[in-house]
């Protein structure tokens, strides 16, 4: 069923997009460089989650979808991510 | 009126007919039917394999088989049981038949979808079977398949790995199916909190066949790539290791077993108002309950590693959590109990079933408290008291949820009465050979007997031949059982739209329901479990 | 209410719903094999280091880029089909499938590369690194080679959109498919913004 109110984002907002995550890329490879240690991975991490965000929101139409769509996908990320924090609980403390 | 001659009214089972249709429908209640014959085949050959089992600990020493011979079995038993009958029981039998019609909808979201999610079944589940005819050893592994054992030993275990990966992706379809369902395909005016409980616990079993079975998925190809391509992740000679095997496989198979036992409880929770007759005490709590324990079911998996070597903190963790899942299984069972309070109980077999349900799944849920504490985990683990727990829950419980939810839908799907009295008896049977089978087990797993041998010390004798008689009356029970339930097929007295006086929507539909469920769309003005009118206006 | 039975069309939101909750189900698959990494990476995060300098980090960071610039395209050709404009859609997509031929082609020499050094599972010259390092290249070529099948059932489920888009089966107002594969290209990029810092940034 065609479905009157999809959002159609531009194609101006899709090459914003892209180079936001070209931008972001180009700065997780430069803090490599960098020597930042240990903090290089987190740094690393963190910009890959904004990428990941980034792609969600925009080219996957998340910031245009309903709220319950957001909600799951916010809860699958948590869940994730409390199941290898729960893995950890033994890692860490052997 | 016969419901083979020409004047019979047109239902979903004659509205085609011939193999074909049947193999090729996207009827949901069709495919019900299809899940529902393949799984009682299967159910019924894992029985033979545990009978065997019995027979074989009759005495102590050989018996009928050797000890290679055993490991097999209770590998293939274990293989069978939870992949092939128990993950997919309930929800795909009755759920798939029923969780249309109870939403008022003509059919699930993705028909086409299920009628495949069926042949990948049935893929997975024969391919299970050609581990035992294959060239090779059969499994003997455990359907646990711990490493190193399973990533070294010479048997079909890549093929037992892959079937059960396919049969991970059937669930996954049926899960994935039943939350777009409940999502998009409610008749109008039901809203989420006028959706009876047994769609509830289908919509909290379907999350955790979602985000769950993917962890079995790849941690099953990691042991195939242990032992084709030795990855060695859980190899501590490459430097692997083999407790995250563990954590991997039992980050998917704690949460599995609320896959089994949530669609239970929906089961029960629909019989106990239809035969107390007054609406169920507590639909809120028992919603909230179904999804905490989806959730929190995901945060207990280590209870299964007690003595592996993780840390004290995580042992501690694992405990504290698990007896707060414990808490929402409870809240439940009182609330099915008041329900009955004050009713105008009719102990017909379905209630017959429900309330053995709740006496076994409580003797399973207060072994699992002991099996949950640190403590007296290290006397139980390992065990015949771990078999019997599990025997407690998943048979007591997910069984007997799911042989009361037949004898409860048997009129509405097959247009028919069985026989109360031959139900009764064959219950009287069933219920006895269960506990006369599994309860012994407690107490030898206490003496110390442990799980999985073929052999014992003779002071285990008297529990084991017990047992074992047991597993003869079980049998004979659950014979008379389906008997009864196949014999009245044709035979049965024609049944009513509604001869347990019911008040969700299945029951407001003829027997047999017809092709599309309803002749017209329902519209829904009442909470689910109002007794004094029936819910479509 | 869904009409699915007087149309061969299922209600969009219906299915984009059904896409999301398979694409959890590939986020699941793929977060086993992160709880391996990071297990191990926290366990031998020296031999890590070391490992990951075997790595081409140009190469990665070329793929990285062919598959970004591919979620652009195919989410432009999405925009292009909301728009009426097939013409457009079609060769938006046709561009994805080359830029995920790139990434394939890549793909191929980076392994053909360590393959060729006897660097892979299983091998004589893997059985003699230090653990952390086996621990490394298993998880490189499993993780990289799942990611791969999905680029492959990527490409296909692009493919066979592209096809529908020319015969008109797919269009301005029915796209569900078209929506569905573009989702899913984009989950296969997601992965892919994950296993390149894990795997080819921590030298």
């Amino acid at each position: 069923m065609k479905n009157h109110e999809d959002h159609i984002s531009s194609y101006t907002l899709n090459l914003k997009v892209l180079l936001i995550l070209l931008i972001l890329t180009t700065i997780s490879i430069l803090a490599v460089k960098m020597h930042l240690g240990t903090f290089t991975v987190t740094l690393a991490l963190i910009i890959a989650s904004v990428k990941v965000t980034v792609v969600l929101t925009y080219f996957m139409h998340l910031k245009f979808e309903n709220l319950l769509l957001r909600l799951m996908v916010g809860g699958v990320f948590l869940l994730f991510a409390i199941v290898i924090v729960i893995t950890f609980i033994d890692y860490y403390f052997r | 009126m016969n419901y083979s001659t020409p004047t019979a009214p047109l239902n979903y089972l004659n509205h085609k007919t011939g193999l074909w249709s049947w193999l090729s429908s996207t009827d949901h209640k069709r495919i019900g039917l299809l899940y529902l014959y393949s799984i009682t085949v299967f159910f019924c050959a894992a029985a033979v394999l545990g009978l065997l089992m019995k027979i074989e600990k009759f005495a102590p020493g050989e018996t009928i088989m050797t000890a290679q011979t055993y490991n097999g079995i209770f590998t293939i038993h274990g293989i069978i049981m939870i992949f092939i009958v128990v993950i997919p029981g309930l929800a795909a039998v009755f759920g798939n038949f029923f969780l249309p019609i109870m939403i008022g909808a003509k059919d699930v979201a993705f028909p086409k979808l299920n009628l495949f999610s069926w042949y990948v079944y049935i893929t997975g589940a024969c391919l299970g079977l050609y581990s035992q005819f294959a060239k090779g050893h059969v499994p003997d592994a455990g359907w646990t398949f711990y490493v190193p054992y399973s990533a070294e030993v010479n048997s079909n275990i890549v093929i037992a790995l892959t079937a059960a990966f396919i049969l991970g992706f059937a669930s996954i379809l049926t899960g994935l199916n039943f939350i777009v369902t409940m999502h998009r395909m409610r008749a109008p005016g039901m809203g989420w909190f006028r959706m009876p409980l047994f769609p509830w616990s289908l919509y909290a079993t379907a999350w955790i066949q979602i985000l769950a079975t993917p962890i079995i998925g790849i941690t099953l190809l990691m042991v195939i790539a242990e032992r084709t391509l030795q990855i060695g992740f859980f190899n501590p000679a490459l430097g692997g290791d083999p407790v995250l095997y563990q954590h991997l496989f039992w980050i998917y198979s704690h949460p599995a077993v609320y896959v089994m036992i949530l669609p239970a409880m929906g089961v029960v929770s629909e019989i106990f108002p239809t035969f107390s007759q007054k609406p169920i005490f507590g639909y809120m709590p028992i919603v909230f309950s179904s999804l905490a324990i989806a959730l929190v079911g995901y945060f207990v998996w280590g209870h299964h590693m007690f003595t592996s070597g993780m840390s004290y903190e995580a042992r501690w963790f694992f405990s504290f959590l698990t007896f707060l899942v414990a808490i929402p299984s409870a809240i439940k069972v009182f609330n099915w109990l008041s329900t009955m309070y004050g009713g105008s109980v009719d102990l017909k077999p379905p209630l017959l079933y429900a309330i053995s349900f709740i006496f076994l799944f409580t003797i399973g849920g207060f072994t699992g408290l002991t099996l949950g504490s640190l403590a007296t985990n290290i006397q139980t683990h390992n065990t015949d008291f771990v078999v019997a727990h599990f025997h407690y829950i998943i048979f007591g419980g997910m069984g007997f949820g799911f042989f009361a939810g037949i004898h409860y839908w048997y009129p509405k799907i097959y247009g028919r009465m069985y026989s109360n009295r031959w139900a009764n008896i064959a219950w009287v049977f069933v219920f006895t050979g269960f506990n006369v089978l599994y309860f012994p087990m407690f107490i030898i797993g206490l003496q110390g007997m442990p799980r999985r041998y073929f052999d014992y010390d003779p002071k285990f004798q008297t529990g084991q031949m017990i047992s074992s008689i047991g597993a003869f009356i079980l049998i004979i029970g659950l014979i008379g059982m389906i008997s009864n339930l196949v014999y009245h097929r044709r035979r049965g007295a024609i049944a009513p739209a509604n001869p347990w006086h019911g008040v969700t929507l299945e029951w407001q539909v003829p027997s047999p329901p017809p092709h599309e469920n309803f002749d017209e769309v329902p519209v829904i003005t009442h909470d689910p479990y109002v007794f004094d009118n029936p819910v479509i206006k | 209410m869904s009409t699915t039975e007087h149309s061969e069309y299922i209600d969009s939101e219906t299915g984009k719903l059904g896409m999301w909750l398979f694409l959890f189900t590939e986020l699941f698959l793929f977060g086993g094999l992160f709880i391996v990494y990071a297990v191990m990476r926290s366990k031998y995060s020296e031999d890590f280091h070391h490992a990951a300098l075997e790595l081409n980090a140009f190469i990665g960071a070329t793929n990285t880029v062919v598959l970004l610039v591919s979620s652009m395209t195919v989410a432009m050709s999405l925009t292009a089909i909301q728009k009426n404009q097939s013409g457009k859609a079609v060769g938006l997509i046709f561009i994805t499938l080359l830029l995920a031929g790139i990434f394939m082609v890549n793909k191929y020499f980076e392994w053909g590369h360590k393959i060729g050094l006897h660097l892979y599972p299983g091998s004589d010259v893997m059985k003699t690194l230090p653990h952390g390092e086996i621990m490394f290249f298993g998880l490189y070529f499993m993780m990289t080679g799942l990611h791969l099948l999905h680029v492959i059932i990527g490409g296909i489920l692009l493919t066979i959109v592209m096809l529908r888009l020319r015969s008109g089966k797919i269009n301005y107002e029915h796209y569900l498919l078209h929506e569905n594969g573009a989702l899913y290209w984009h989950l296969v990029d997601l992965i892919w913004i994950f296993l390149f810092p894990l795997l080819y940034l921590i030298t």
